[in-house]
């Protein structure tokens, strides 16, 4: 419902109980990114390790949720127990309209269950259910059996769950939302784990009276038709991402066995064009996005002798491929599909998996680890062995994998094998675009190849410029940060311009925020660097690899002269920006009250 | 050809390509916001519920222009009517929210929130032109049939 204040559910799981609160701060937060850091300033504990008792674990959906088209993602914000820092991850799925029509902009979880359980809400309903039962359960089961165990709501739920990984505390651990999107990255899966929550379902079986006024409609049909009638979101529904795997492998960008290469010949069969031809099921959308960029494949496996099969509905898209296919030398789409399942039914983050495993691979070659740690052989392109090990790093087999399964760093500073890592503040996203992306990486709010377009300038740019360089990602940053408050999907960021987000949030009655979109964002993003300086956000203390220096790009070599004063450069400015608290940034509007 | 002369024929929304839906609400979405001028994914005449689960895609909920329409002879006070060639026509003004209309409806196609008010179908067609997958069709039928085009 639109309202000034904010409505926050927060949940006591040690005691069972729930309470609502309306928060000021609509005007200077406006809500996702915003709100999240707002809340982690409110119920977090900057100075208790990340998995303490009331540590909270926060969704966070935006003003504009439910109102326009792809307003349908979710921020979940946490301290991470991959840096011990704050942290979030943003995912799809049903979660951000479940939320709106629960009449929540934010679910706050504190506290730990005594034993296993689940958590039910709805615009009506708070309940925590025994789910002892499912300890040790696969995601997919899981989420079926949450299902089961929720007989209302068809079609307006939201089902989030873990799976052994989370439970294990890895900092690897997802948290899977409705089967095919995932909160993935920085381990909210193992903040779920020690809070003993297995699962979270959310009905959204709320409803609200329409903004009032002719705007509105107006609005909505100029956007609705913008994202639907044109070619600009053709890109995403059509190969999806995928179709990045062919461009960045031509522009020598792509990672392979474990970044030895960034280009190779296989391609061929591992293109966007290949995963659909031979595996595309079906495709998919988030709740309230008509583009429908979602990519099931399948994987078919013979269950007995004779011609007895069963067959599994595997979501890719790019960076999952690049870090269970080219990552690992895998380069049958069949075979990614297959590694992936597992991923995703031990509920892993497939990111930071496929690149701990492409680092274990290395490490097994060079005689750092044998099988003895690994128990399988790895070897690149050994699809049967990945499986395995993916399950292995999931349930935490034994001390090597549950060490690995901390971050690559941690294995590799007990084992050896850091100048090969291939983590940039966390295992690397897809992109060997060049020294600015793995500065930015290194450095970047979430660690994500989405905090800025570095890899966009990478592909661009072949002049060495810092200040440029630096000033494009500190002037790039907070646009993204205010679409992450609404919370857009970023793949309508050409859409949503500042001007078209003013006019969304005029035409449903936030006007004050309308009018100071730069200021807020600009506040935004300070509050959540705040928020992570305040946790240990240190910049020093980041190390690019080796293996980063040593790859080559369109441009040639990368530059170590470069990389090095890139990196110092943004930390730099990061530092200053978060400490600068005298800037006349605060908008309009209450934080908080 | 043509339907005979003899048969009522009238506008229903058919869903003849569902297979085809992604489950982006849109079209829910739009009856919600154009016809009951509410914000809602369950408030709309037609619903998108997964067919058992996201794995096994997706079933539109919508009326299916019953002739005699149970939920007509359901209520007590006229609100609904039957409406001619099947389905029903909805005055809101004489409903008293007891619910039997929902109730009577064998597909579930009749549905009500919190507060009682129902929400049927009204066979408007205002929800195709938001399905980005042309699931929808506002169809020209007769005695049950799809009158050919």
């Amino acid at each position: 419902m639109i309202r000034e204040q904010f409505r926050i559910l927060s949940v006591d799981l040690g005691t069972g109980k729930g309470r609502i609160e309306l928060l000021d701060g609509r005007s200077s937060v406006a809500g996702g990114s915003g709100l999240a850091a707002l809340l982690y300033s409110r119920y977090g504990l900057p100075d208790q390790p990340w998995n303490a008792e009331g540590q909270p674990l926060i969704f966070a959906i935006g003003p504009l949720t439910g109102y326009f088209p792809l307003m349908s993602k979710t921020v979940c914000s946490f301290k991470s127990g991959y840096h011990n820092q704050y942290t979030e991850s943003h995912a799809g799925g049903r979660t951000a309209l479940a939320l709106r029509f629960a009449d929540l902009d934010a679910l706050v979880i504190v506290g730990r269950a005594g034993r296993l359980s689940s958590l039910n809400i709805g615009a009506r309903h708070l309940q925590i259910k025994d789910a002892h039962f499912m300890r040790g359960m696969e995601a997919d089961t899981a989420g079926k059996l949450l299902r089961r165990m929720s007989a209302e709501g068809s079609g307006h739920r939201s089902i989030l769950r873990i799976g052994p990984a989370g439970e294990i505390g890895s900092a690897m651990a997802a948290i899977n939302v409705d089967s095919y999107r995932h909160f993935g990255r920085m381990g909210g899966g193992a903040l779920m784990g020690a809070k003993n929550l297995k699962g979270i379902v959310i009905d959204g079986d709320g409803d609200f009276p329409q903004p009032a006024g002719s705007a509105y409609a107006k609005v909505f049909k100029e956007v609705y038709s913008q994202a639907t009638s044109t070619d600009m979101m053709r890109k995403y529904y059509n190969l999806g991402t995928a179709a990045n795997l062919q461009g960045l492998n031509d522009l020598q960008s792509l990672p392979w066995n474990n970044l030895q290469k960034t280009s190779d010949p296989a391609i061929a069969g591992i293109t966007g064009e290949a995963f659909a031809d031979e595996t595309l099921l079906r495709n998919g959308a988030c709740s309230g996005c008509p583009v429908g960029c979602i990519h099931i494949g399948y994987v078919r496996e013979k269950t007995l002798n004779d011609n007895r099969y069963h067959y599994h509905q595997v979501a890719y898209d790019y960076e999952p491929i690049f870090a269970a296919g080219t990552m690992l030398g895998v380069t049958r789409p069949f075979d990614v599909l297959r590694i992936l399942d597992v991923m995703d039914k031990v509920c892993l983050d497939a990111m930071s998996a496929g690149v701990a495993l492409a680092w274990a691979t290395e490490a097994s070659e060079q005689g750092l680890i044998s099988e003895k740690e690994t128990v399988v052989r790895l070897k690149f392109g050994d699809s049967d062995a990945y499986q395995q090990a993916a399950g292995f790093l999931g349930r935490g087999a034994n001390d090597f994998y549950r060490l690995l399964g901390q971050g690559t760093l941690r294995a590799a500073e007990a084992y050896g094998g850091a100048e090969f890592a291939c983590v940039l503040g966390q295992e690397m996203a897809g992109y060997a675009t060049g020294e600015l992306f793995f500065a930015a990486q290194t450095l970047g709010f979430r660690h994500s190849h989405l905090d800025t377009a570095a890899y966009s300038y990478d592909q661009k740019n072949a002049d060495r410029d810092v200040t440029k360089a630096v000033d494009f990602l500190i002037a790039d940053e907070p646009g993204r940060v205010f679409l992450t408050s609404m919370v857009a999907c970023l793949f309508a960021r050409s859409v949503y311009t500042d001007a078209r987000l003013a006019e969304c949030l005029s035409a449903v009655g936030y006007e004050t925020l309308a009018g100071a979109i730069p200021e807020t964002a600009e506040h935004i993003r300070r509050l959540r660097w705040r928020l992570r300086v305040a946790t240990g956000f240190n910049p020093a203390a980041l190390d690019i690899p080796k293996r980063f220096y040593d790859v080559r790009t369109w441009k040639g070599p990368v530059s170590r002269e470069y990389l090095d004063a890139l990196k110092q450069e943004y930390g730099r400015r990061i530092m200053e920006m978060a400490a600068d608290r005298t800037a006349a940034v605060t908008p309009p509007g209450k934080e908080g009250k | 050809m043509n339907a005979p002369p003899s048969v009522t024929t009238m506008k229903q929304l058919t869903v003849p390509r569902i297979d085809q839906c992604i489950g982006c609400h849109s079209c829910t979405l739009a009856c919600a916001r154009l016809i009951h001028q509410r914000i809602s994914w369950s408030c709309a005449g037609i619903r998108i519920h997964s067919a058992g689960g996201l794995s096994t895609g997706f079933m539109a909920v919508h009326c299916l222009a019953c002739d005699p329409a149970p939920c007509v002879a359901a209520c007590p006070t006229g609100a609904f009517s039957q409406r001619p060639g099947g389905g029903v026509v909805v005055r809101k003004k004489l409903c008293i929210q007891c619910g039997r209309c929902v109730e009577a409806c064998p597909v579930d196609a009749v549905s009500s929130n919190r507060r009682g008010e129902v929400f049927v179908c009204i066979h408007c067609g205002r929800c195709v032109e938001f399905c980005p997958q042309d699931c929808l069709e506002l169809a020209e039928m007769a005695g049950g049939m799809e009158v050919p085009r």
